[in-house]
């Protein structure tokens, strides 16, 4: 049960709750979508980003809590910062899910580090990772369908 | 499911009084023993994969201790002992399955293999641009994407018997959708995602008035139902070993010998041949033809240990256990709220698929594990079925004789708590 609430973090269950900017968002200049059908998850991504600055971020779709809350937390991180800050982010979500610091860079994470629970359940990390890399996938402007199953 | 289960004067219920004894059946897998996550494991994801009973578990080790050695081809003791418990454990497949001959047997490496086997040596060299083969739409994508390739490859299309919104197919649709065209008809026996069974007799009639061959799914079938191909009247049957409590790697693939004759080998290699120079080969007879190479003989001796373990059962028994259980789940898991069963065909056998409203199926897969219990989360190699419903995925139950109704009461717990986690 414990393991359990290390998983399903308050913060987490409230971003699947009520996700943040759930919605398709004006004047988007990079899409992408993301898909891992084994689970069932399909998202899709919009960013506006002007001058190296993510302006605007938005993303719709379904998935499980994990999934849905790390895009909706993903997606507040990111607002604002530069392609390059966003960068730093999935670097240190990454190690946060699959490196061997349990705490991680809690400074840089904030609110991210909600998700250190999920290294106890290896079959969730592909949840948790799936936004983060269509972010990066549409950052880089990649057309592929993003999956992490 | 079939019949109402009628309580004997004692208060025992009609399978106690018949004699199936649960506990002893337990008994028979050692892994039923093993705690998960410091709980008492509840399986319930035997359509994946069935757990293996001792007697299966014993006749592997004992092979592969006292009789291992290759088939078909020393002359020396262990060889002879080898060939002799590979082939009689297809002569125990023949029996189980009610073939005619042995000789309609194939080994193959489960079900998925064996459709395969059929797309490339039946269907083919027969397949024409225009062509059509016929598949219901509750198929596992084993079941569909065999016939696609070989469809795609020969400008043949793929036509869909439809369901109805309960899970059973509009059978009375064959006579519209089987056409002059039409050269195979491929249908599950069970359907792994929604437990329906399925009407493979009538099904099979239909497509025979036309002269169509049938191939039938078994796959879920077999560690349920028993089969009778010849009354059923398939031209081909697939069946998987480790979802009847055999060993992986092991399955068969039942055909009619006239049609087995006809097909082109599926691999080439040792065993299946009689004849080989490097102008031309002659080919073994059936079933050898099929089987090139070192086969999975220790699998075969675990699938005949299968075998024998499932046929000492009385399958009314079983069967009207395996139902009891069933009703008895669609009972309690559908009373816990906002659950929804998908798939309520009238007849049906060992699966509850189901959904709890505003919670994705993998997050209960995760919260009910954390009890011990092993459900199936997902699409279940059916997408198809999944767009039917308008649905991502699905949380599924799927039963063995092994199951009790007091583990249905622990999986509805698990899905209260669910609910109280993510509520």
């Amino acid at each position: 049960m414990s393991d359990l609430r290390e998983l399903y973090q308050q913060i987490i269950l409230d971003h699947n709750r009520a996700p943040r900017n759930f919605k398709e968002i004006d004047g988007a200049n990079r899409v992408a979508d993301a898909n891992n059908p084994l689970c069932g998850d399909k998202f899709k991504l919009y960013i506006r980003v002007s001058d190296g600055v993510i302006e605007d971020i938005g993303f719709q779709g379904s998935g499980c809590a994990i999934s849905k809350a790390s895009a909706s937390l993903m997606t507040s991180a990111v607002k604002g910062k530069t392609t390059a800050e966003a960068e730093g982010l999935f670097d240190a979500f990454h190690h946060l899910i699959m490196g061997s610091d349990a705490e991680g860079d809690a400074k840089v994470l904030g609110k991210l580090a909600a998700f250190s629970g999920v290294r106890e359940f290896p079959a969730r990390v592909k949840c948790a990772t799936l936004s983060w890399h269509t972010l990066r996938a549409a950052l880089a402007h990649t057309e592929n369908t993003v999956s992490t199953e | 499911m079939s019949g109402q289960p009628v309580l004997a004067e004692d208060g025992l219920s009609s399978t106690a009084a018949r004699g199936f004894d649960v506990e002893g059946v337990r008994r028979d897998f050692p892994i039923l023993q093993r705690s998960v996550n410091g709980k008492p494991l509840v399986y319930l994801d035997n359509a994946a994969t069935a757990q293996k009973p001792q007697v299966v578990i014993d006749a592997i080790t004992r092979f592969y201790s006292h009789e291992n050695s290759n088939i078909h081809r020393g002359v020396h003791y262990l060889s002879e002992r080898a060939t002799a418990a590979y082939e009689q454990a297809r002569e125990k497949a023949r029996g189980f399955l009610g073939a005619k001959e042995s000789r309609e047997v194939v080994f193959v490496r489960g079900t998925t293999d064996a459709i395969n086997l059929v797309a490339a040596g039946y269907l083919r060299p027969r397949l024409r641009e225009g062509d059509e083969i016929l598949v219901s739409q509750m198929e596992h994508h084993s079941n569909i994407v065999p016939w696609q390739l070989a469809a795609d490859e020969r400008g043949a299309k793929i036509r869909v018997l439809p369901m109805t919104e309960s899970g059973e197919l509009k059978v009375e649709e064959l006579d519209a959708l089987l056409t002059k065209r039409t050269r195979l008809v491929a249908v599950a026996h069970v359907s792994n995602a929604l437990g329906t069974v399925n009407a493979v007799r009538d099904i099979a009639s239909a497509a025979h008035e036309r002269g169509i061959p049938v191939l039938v799914d078994g796959a879920q079938a077999a560690p349920h139902l028993p089969i009778d191909v010849q009354q059923m009247g398939c031209d081909f049957y697939c069946l998987s070993g480790h979802k009847m409590f055999g060993p992986t790697g092991i399955g068969v693939l039942f055909g009619r010998a006239e049609l087995l004759e006809a097909m082109t080998p599926y691999q080439g290699g040792g065993d299946m041949i009689r004849t080989v120079s490097f102008e031309r080969t002659s080919y073994a007879p059936i079933p050898t033809k099929f089987e090139a190479g070192t086969p999975n003989i220790a699998g075969a001796v675990g699938l005949a240990a299968a075998i024998d373990y499932l046929s000492a059962f009385d399958w009314n028994a079983l069967t009207g256990y395996e139902d009891e259980v069933l009703r008895y789940a669609h009972e309690t898991i559908g009373a816990v709220p906002g659950v929804r069963i998908i798939g309520t065909a009238e007849h049906k056998t060992a699966v509850l698929s189901f959904l709890l409203e505003g919670i994705h199926a993998h997050d209960i897969g995760t919260i009910v594990d954390q009890d011990g219990i092993a459900i199936r989360t997902g699409h279940h190699c059916a997408q198809p079925v999944m767009d039917f419903y308008g649905v991502a995925a699905t949380a599924r139950a799927s039963f063995a004789l092994y199951n009790t109704k007091d583990e249905v009461d622990i999986l509805a717990a698990g899905l209260r708590r669910v609910r109280e986690v993510l509520g």
